[in-house]
C-alpha cells in the first residue's frame, strides 16, 4: 500500500473516529457557553447509544434511532438542568451523578440487547462529485450521514455563536447573567434549551457508535469517549472549530498508532494507546497560547448557578 | 440548605436506581435442589467469553437435572467479585465457578472462609485443598483456523487483533500463525494491540488498520465481533473467536476456535454431588471437546476443510503437536529445535513470536 493511500486511510479514519467525540463535545460547548457545565457526557452517550440501537433494532428503523437517542440524550440534559438551573445544586456533583445513572440505566437497558445484530446500520454513502476530489474526496465525503450531519453542525453552531442575536445571548448567558438578565434576556430559558441540546448531542455522538461506528450495543461501550469530549470543550476554549480540530485530531492519532503497528514499526503499544491524549492536549494549548487573551478563556460563569436579585 | 437536600435526595434516588440495576442481573433459584454458582465478567449476550460459560451452564442444567444454577452477571475483578461469591455460598451454592483470570486472588479468599464449598477458578494458577482451576487449550483449534486462514489469503498478509500481550495471546498468536505457516510458508500475520477485551469501537479501528496494511482475513482475540465487522465491511475474510460470530458478518467469518465448556461442568458438578470432588489443574484440549472449531462458513471449500479435519485427527489421536519443534522466532532464532515439544510449563510463559509472525511485544 503506498504512503499517500495510508495517509488518506489515516484521515479518513481520523474523521470517523473523531466523530462521536465531536457530537458530544459541540453539546458540552453550547452547554457550557451558556454557563452550564455537564459532566454528565458520558452518561448521556451511553443513553443515547442504547436508545438508539433498542429503537433501530425493535423498529428496523436507523432514523427512529437517531430520534430515540437525541430524546434520551437531552431527556437525562433535562435532568441536570432542573437540578442545576432550577434547584442550583452543585454542577459538578449533579454531572458526576448523570454519568453514575446513564451507565448503570443504559446496561439495563441495553441488556436484551446485548449480542444482538443491528438488521442495518449507517454505511458509507460517498457524494457525488464531491468524493471524486482526490485525497479529500475519500478522506471527508466517503461517510457516512452522521458524520455529513456534523460537518453541518459546525459551521451553524459558529454562525449561531458569533453572527446571531441569540447567540450573543447565549454567550452573555454565560459570561455575565446577571448583565443579560438586566438586558431582557431570559437566563433560565437560554440555559434550559443550551443543557437541552447539548445532551441531545451527546446522545447522537452515542448513536453515532452503536448505529455507525461499531453497529452493536455493549455495556459502557463509549469507553470514557464522554470524558474526553468534556476535557476537549476546555482545550478548544469554547470554540467550536477548534472542538472539531480536537476531535479530529484525537481520532487521527488514535487511527495512526494502529496503523503504525500495521506497518511493523517497533514501538509499544501502550505508548501509542497514550499518544492521541498528549497529542491533542499538547497541540491544542499551543493553539490557545498563540492566540489572543481575549479568546482563550472561559466563559465567566461557568459552573455558577444564576439567582435572581 | 434547601438545595443540598434536594442533592443528597437525588443522589439517594440516583443510588437505589443503580442498586436495582444491579440485583436485577441475578436469577435466584428455587428451594432444595443441588445449588451451582457462576459469576460472570461479563454478560450472557456478549456473543463472546460469557456467552460460552453461559451455554455451558445451561448444557450442564440440561444434563443434571437435579441442580439449580445461579449466575450473577457483569462482576468487576474487584472486592464485588468477593461479595458476589459470599452470598452465593450462603445462598447453598455447593460449588462456584468464577469465570475470569482477575478473580483469583478473591476465589482464595472466599474459599478460606468457605472451607466446605468447592471453588473453581477459570484460566487461574492458585490451588487451595477446595479450589481447582480449569482452562482449554484453545491452541489446538487456534493452529486449526490458522490452516484456514493461510489458505483462503490471498494478499498473504492476515491480521491478527490482539487483546493484550499476555502469554495467552501471545501463545494463540502463535498457534495461529503456525497453523498459516503449515499451508502458506509465504504468509505473514500482522500483529495489532488494542488493548481491550471489550471496545468495539476501539477494536474495529485495528482491524481497519490491518486491512489498510494488506490483510484479506482477520483474526481476533477479544469478545466483541466489531474484528469480524470490519472485515466484512471490506469484503475480507475473518477468523472468529470465543463463540460462533458469523451472525455478525455472515459473508466473512471462515471459521474460528470456540470454547465448550459444558462436559466439564457436568463432570465437575457431579463430583460435587458424589463427594468425589478433588482439586486440581485441568487443561482439556481437543480430544475432550472442551474446544472446537466454529461451523465453518460457505466460502470455505472443501479441500481446506479436509486439511483441517486431518490434522484434527492427528491432533485428537496424540500424533501432532502444534508447538512440536523445530520452531524459529521472528528473529531467526531457533526456540524450539526439532524432536522436542514446548511444555506446559513454557506454553503459560510464552513471550516471543513465532517466524512468520510481525509485531512487537513488551519486553
Amino acid at each position: 500500500m503506498g504512503n499517500s493511500s495510508m495517509l488518506v486511510s489515516i484521515l479518513a479514519a481520523a474523521v470517523s473516529s473523531g466523530t462521536p467525540i465531536l457530537f458530544a463535545a459541540l453539546g458540552e460547548l453550547i452547554a457550557e457557553s451558556a454557563g452550564v457545565m455537564n459532566l454528565g457526557v458520558e452518561g448521556m452517550m451511553l443513553a443515547g447509544a442504547v436508545t438508539g440501537f433498542l429503537a433501530s433494532v425493535r423498529t428496523g428503523n436507523l432514523l427512529l434511532g437517531v430520534v430515540a437517542a437525541l430524546l434520551a440524550g437531552g431527556l437525562l440534559a433535562l435532568l441536570h438542568a432542573f437540578m442545576c438551573i432550577t434547584l442550583k445544586v452543585n454542577q459538578v456533583v449533579s454531572g458526576l451523578a448523570l454519568t453514575l445513572f446513564g451507565t448503570g440505566v443504559s446496561g439495563y437497558l441495553g441488556k436484551s440487547v446485548i449480542g444482538v445484530p443491528l438488521p442495518n446500520h449507517f454505511t458509507s454513502v460517498p457524494l457525488p462529485l464531491l468524493s471524486k476530489i482526490p485525497l479529500v474526496g475519500q478522506v471527508l465525503f466517503n461517510h457516512d450521514w452522521l458524520v455529513y450531519l456534523s460537518f453541518l453542525i459546525v459551521p451553524a453552531l459558529w454562525y449561531l455563536f458569533y453572527r446571531t442575536r441569540p447567540g450573543l445571548h447565549l454567550r452573555a448567558v454565560g459570561e455575565s447573567p446577571q448583565t443579560a438578565d438586566a438586558l431582557g434576556v431570559n437566563v433560565f430559558r437560554i440555559r434550559y434549551v443550551s443543557v437541552v441540546v447539548g445532551g441531545m448531542l451527546a446522545g447522537l455522538g452515542g448513536a453515532y457508535l452503536s448505529l455507525a461506528y461499531a453497529p452493536s450495543w455493549i455495556e459502557n461501550m463509549t469507553a470514557g469517549r464522554g470524558w474526553i469530549a468534556v476535557a476537549l470543550v476546555i482545550f478548544a476554549v469554547w470554540n467550536p472549530v477548534r472542538a472539531l480540530a480536537g476531535s479530529y485530531l484525537f481520532g487521527g492519532v488514535d487511527a495512526m498508532g494502529f496503523r503504525i503497528q500495521a506497518l511493523g514499526v517497533r514501538v509499544p503499544s501502550f505508548f501509542l494507546k497514550m499518544m492521541p491524549y498528549v497529542f491533542t492536549i499538547v497541540v491544542l494549548i499551543l493553539i490557545t497560547a498563540s492566540s489572543s487573551k481575549q479568546s482563550s478563556r472561559a466563559p465567566e460563569a461557568l459552573g455558577v448557578p444564576y439567582e435572581r436579585e | 440548605m434547601s438545595s443540598s437536600k434536594k442533592l443528597l435526595v437525588f443522589i439517594t434516588v440516583l443510588v437505589a436506581l443503580a442498586g436495582l440495576v444491579r440485583l436485577n442481573g441475578q436469577s435466584y433459584a428455587a428451594e432444595e435442589k443441588f445449588k451451582v454458582g457462576w459469576i460472570y465478567i461479563g454478560h450472557p449476550g456478549d456473543a463472546g467469553w460469557t456467552l460460552a460459560h453461559d451455554e455451558g451452564r445451561k448444557y450442564m442444567e440440561k444434563q443434571l437435572p437435579w441442580v439449580e444454577s445461579i449466575y450473577v452477571e457483569a462482576v468487576p475483578e474487584t472486592s464485588d467479585a468477593e461479595r458476589m461469591m459470599t452470598e452465593l455460598a450462603r445462598k447453598g451454592c455447593k460449588i462456584i465457578f468464577a469465570t475470569s483470570f482477575g478473580y483469583m486472588d478473591y476465589v482464595q479468599n472466599v474459599a478460606k472462609r468457605f472451607p466446605d464449598v468447592y471453588f473453581e477458578h477459570c484460566s487461574g494458577f492458585k490451588t487451595a485443598d477446595n479450589v481447582a482451576t480449569y482452562f482449554g487449550r484453545i491452541y489446538e483449534p487456534r493452529y486449526l483456523s490458522g490452516i484456514v486462514a493461510g489458505s483462503m489469503t490471498k494478499s498473504n498478509i492476515i491480521g491478527y487483533v490482539g487483546a493484550f500481550p499476555i502469554p495467552e495471546v501471545v501463545r494463540g498468536i502463535n498457534a495461529f500463525a503456525l497453523g498459516v505457516k503449515s499451508v502458506n510458508p509465504n504468509a505473514k500475520v500482522k500483529v495489532v494491540w488494542t488493548n481491550t477485551w471489550y471496545d468495539p469501537a476501539t477494536e474495529k479501528e485495528a482491524a481497519k488498520a490491518a486491512l489498510d496494511a494488506g490483510a484479506d482475513v482477520i483474526a481476533q482475540h477479544q469478545d466483541t465481533p466489531a474484528p469480524m465487522q470490519a472485515a466484512a465491511e471490506r469484503g475480507k475474510y475473518g477468523v472468529s473467536y470465543n463463540s460462533p460470530m458469523s451472525k455478525f458478518a455472515p459473508n466473512a467469518v471462515l471459521t474460528g476456535p470456540v470454547w465448550n465448556w459444558g462436559p466439564y461442568y457436568v463432570s465437575r458438578v457431579q463430583a460435587a454431588k458424589d463427594g468425589t470432588w478433588t482439586s486440581g489443574d485441568y487443561w482439556g484440549g481437543l480430544k475432550d471437546g472442551i474446544v472446537d472449531l466454529a461451523p465453518y462458513g460457505p466460502m470455505v471449500p472443501e479441500n481446506v476443510k479436509k486439511l483441517v479435519e486431518t490434522k484434527k485427527t492427528e491432533i485428537l489421536a496424540g500424533k501432532f503437536h502444534p508447538f512440536a519443534g523445530p520452531i524459529k522466532d521472528n528473529k531467526g532464532v531457533v526456540r524450539v529445535p526439532a524432536g522436542t515439544t514446548m511444555t506446559d510449563a513454557q506454553l503459560l510463559s510464552f513471550d516471543w513470536f513465532v517466524e512468520n509472525v510481525e509485531g512487537t511485544l513488551p519486553n
